[in-house]
């Protein structure tokens, strides 16, 4: 593990290899597939956003948050949604103190045009005047802009960008390529360091070609049984290996069954939590009937498993005694 | 190893990825800073880079096992054909060796090489001709024979022949080796091309064979190619998912909207900087689709209702309605089942009855006509041969009159409409629009018109 530096670096170095991400990820309590691992490091390698798709639940999100904790970097999140735009994505001019400062600046106005012999001197002077209203004091910046002018990189979270618009998309596809924006007034911002940029989308609509070219595309799907595990295991450290075995098997079972709403990763973690609060020490049929709610959010989905609940427990406990 | 990766582009985009030269850049980039070495990262990388939804990523991993596994199939098949020969001989070396190292000293490379028999020799040769022989050109399954001789050609063969000709004459027993060396070798070669055009050769061939499947009439067309026009359908719903589900144009003019621009406004003391301007709502197509499902249009029908039902996201709300002798509502056959079970299950409850339009029309109007409002189009797909029944025309001009559009799709050409006991002549004076609809493409146009009527 070349990876030892230490987490306060503040510029973003470039990564050694991928089981320094692997490592760097757990250490924030991320346990990444090989497959996370190496679409991070390319990201950081070839400088591509990574659009990361599936369902709700696996850790799309969590997987920026642990990069931007294993890296030091800020965290910025603009979280999409119908209707978003460039005023509250990219920048706003701040309307109330520009009307403000000209207010203030009325009785200035005399003595700027005073000097002036000509009307067009005067107005000459006044072009000058009103490219002062139009200057970075006056811009809001916006998550995207904010992103950019970071000094030191940050990790950029663009979350569920499928709910977004599609005039959106093409809005981002400047940031997304070539890490500057371009401000009309003021003109094009580049980005001071390039900021890690990840795209989440749970497929509500498909998105467009242009903004998937310039992505990597990371789909994360149900972990497999033994990853889960160890997804447990660093999340709830109280939790007994004969539980998490069970638990997590019987998990795998549910998500065979056709459900509108599969577990993810997230209820998982959710109901170990309950049940080491509970003080379960193994999975038991009426624990499970009793906390099936915090696993299965629909009423439908919840009938149509409690009658295979005793099958998973036993099925659980006894791939348990075969597993040791 | 760069030609060998813009091959497997070239391999991935006949499976159905598409990869735009960017997109390539970057895979080399992504791949220049992996390396190459260890395989399943290779795959992961072009995975991440180059495929861009789960459909594409099968596709594409697919495609990588194919393209980057051809060794290790090959070798086998080598040592399996030439493991007697190979350890024979070298037991058998010993005595007659010198003579052996003698005769061989006489013959060309590519006998020499058989002789040897080591397989990586052999993978290598003929990958080095198939390339010489710009075997990634390959396009029709036709092409197999001409491309395995002229790779043969440039191997060598024609000395190959007069050596094993010679051989025969002066030493049988090596000879026959030989012989057997060159068979094997046919048949990896023969597999190399085999492969090259399962790679290379499936955009062309689907595209041809699509091509002819779209013209083809659906009612025809026999049981194999079945599972093959359901594919295509389902590509068809695509194109027509992705043309018209994007969201319609905001109007940016006509009418302003003061409530909602002075509540905008409220921050600068309602002085509107931003406008807002009301909106014309625009309603998703509703479809009530009845279709005939008796003797010949039964196939028709089928596609047809796959096509439709796969058109969630244009078409808001469909009602499907199946008939033959009487009529039934199939939606929720249709939405609960995949396409061929829900196919049976309707052809069980109404199918291969003689059609009877008034009866099922009188259905219809009885028990769901308050499902017609005039925001919905009406789709009859039929041949409107009612077995010279009464075909109450009557109930289709009430139908006409209610509805927004009424379509009438039948799978028989113009020039048979009126002939017989076709009745298509007196509902088509109170038809929107009445189009034959005998092919997918055909369908697909029939369709494409339906949704666009709403844009």
């Amino acid at each position: 593990m070349a990876d030892q530096r230490p987490p306060d670096t503040k510029q973003a170095a470039p990564l050694a290899s991928i089981e320094a991400v692997e490592s760097g990820l757990a250490a924030q309590g991320y346990i990444a597939s090989r497959q996370i691992a190496t679409a991070v490091y390319l990201a950081q390698a070839i400088a591509k956003p990574i659009l990361v798709e599936g369902p709700a639940g696996v850790g799309k999100t969590e997987l920026a948050k642990a990069i931007a904790g294993w890296r030091g970097l800020k965290m910025i999140r603009l979280q999409c949604y119908e209707g978003l735009d460039e005023a509250k994505a990219l920048y706003e001019w701040k309307y109330a103190k520009q009307l403000l400062y000209t207010q203030i600046l009325k009785d200035k106005l005399g003595e700027v045009l005073g000097g002036a012999a000509t009307l067009h001197a005067a107005l000459d002077q006044l072009h000058d005047f009103g490219d002062v209203f139009f200057s970075k004091e006056f811009v809001e910046p916006r998550p995207l802009l904010q992103a950019l002018e970071q000094p030191h990189g940050c990790v950029l979270l663009i979350d569920e960008i499928d709910k977004s618009d599609a005039e959106f998309e093409s809005l981002l596809l400047e940031i997304l390529s070539d890490f500057q924006v371009s401000i009309p007034e003021l003109g094009t911002v580049s980005a001071l360091v390039p900021p890690t940029v990840i795209l989440t989308s749970n497929s509500e609509r498909n998105l467009g070609d242009a903004l998937k070219r310039r992505c990597l595309h990371l789909h994360i799907g149900f972990p497999e049984q033994k990853l889960e595990e160890r997804i447990v295991e660093s999340r709830i450290p109280g939790i007994s290996e004969k539980l998490r075995r069970q638990l997590v098997g019987f998990i795998h079972d549910i998500r065979t069954l056709d459900l509108k709403k599969q577990p993810s990763v997230s209820e998982t973690i959710d109901w170990a939590r309950v049940l080491v609060l509970l003080q379960a020490g193994e999975l038991g049929h009426d624990v499970v009937r009793d906390t099936l709610n915090v696993l299965l959010k629909y009423e439908s989905d919840v009938e149509a498993t409690l009658p295979h609940v005793s099958t998973f427990v036993a099925k659980a406990i006894r791939q348990n005694v075969f597993g040791q | 190893m760069q030609d060998n990766i813009h091959r497997f582009f070239r391999a991935a985009r006949g499976a159905g990825v598409r990869i735009s030269p960017a997109e390539s850049i970057d895979a080399m980039r992504a791949v220049a800073s992996v390396g190459i070495a260890d395989r399943n990262l290779l795959r992961d990388t072009f995975l991440l880079t180059l495929a861009k939804s789960a459909d594409e990523k099968r596709a594409l991993g697919e495609c990588f096992d194919l393209f980057f596994a051809p060794p290790q199939p090959l070798q086998p098949a080598n040592d399996a054909d030439s493991a007697d020969e190979v350890s024979s001989p070298q037991e058998s070396n010993a005595a007659p060796s010198d003579g052996s190292a003698a005769a061989s000293e006489s013959l060309g490379p590519l006998a020499q090489m058989l002789l040897n028999g080591d397989p990586s020799a052999i993978a290598a040769a003929i990958a080095t001709a198939s390339s010489a022989a710009s075997l990634s050109e390959i396009r029709y399954f036709t092409q197999r024979g001409l491309f395995s001789s002229r790779i043969l050609d440039l191997m060598g063969i024609a000395r190959l022949r007069d050596d094993l000709d010679e051989l025969t004459a002066s030493n049988p027993p090596l000879a026959e080796r030989l012989a057997a060396a060159t068979d094997a070798l046919r048949d990896n070669v023969r597999d190399a091309v085999s492969q090259a055009l399962l790679l290379f050769g499936r955009e062309e061939a689907e595209n041809l064979r699509n091509e002819i499947l779209r013209n083809a009439p659906l009612a025809r067309i026999e049981p194999r190619q079945v599972e093959q026009m359901r594919v295509l359908i389902r590509q068809i719903a695509r194109r027509l998912r992705e043309r018209y589900s994007k969201p319609r144009k905001r109007q940016r003019r006509g009418h302003l909207d003061v409530r909602r621009t002075i509540r905008k406004n409220a921050a600068w003391g309602g002085i509107p900087f931003l406008t807002a301007w009301k909106r014309r709502h625009r309603d998703k197509p509703r479809i009530v689709a009845l279709c005939d499902v008796s003797g010949s249009v039964a196939r028709v029908s089928d596609f047809f209702l796959l096509l439709i039902h796969s058109l969630h996201e244009v078409v808001s709300d469909v009602r499907s309605f199946a008939f033959s002798g009487h009529l039934i509502e199939v939606s929720e056959i249709l939405e609960q089942n995949d396409p061929e079970e829900a196919m049976k299950q309707i052809m069980s409850k109404v199918g291969f009855g003689s059609s009877d339009y008034g009866r099922s029309l009188l259905d219809f109007e009885r028990q769901w006509m308050e499902c017609v409002t005039p925001q919905t189009t009406v789709i009859v797909l039929g041949d409107a041969r009612s077995n010279n029944l009464d075909p109450r025309a009557d109930i289709v001009r009430r139908i006409s009159e209610r509805c927004k559009r009424l379509v009438w799709l039948n799978p028989e050409g113009r020039i048979s409409w009126g002939f017989g006991d076709s009745e298509m002549p007196r509902y088509q004076t109170f038809c929107t629009l009445t189009r034959q609809c005998a092919t997918a493409q055909q369908l697909e146009r029939a369709v494409a018109d339906i949704v666009a009527v709403y844009q």
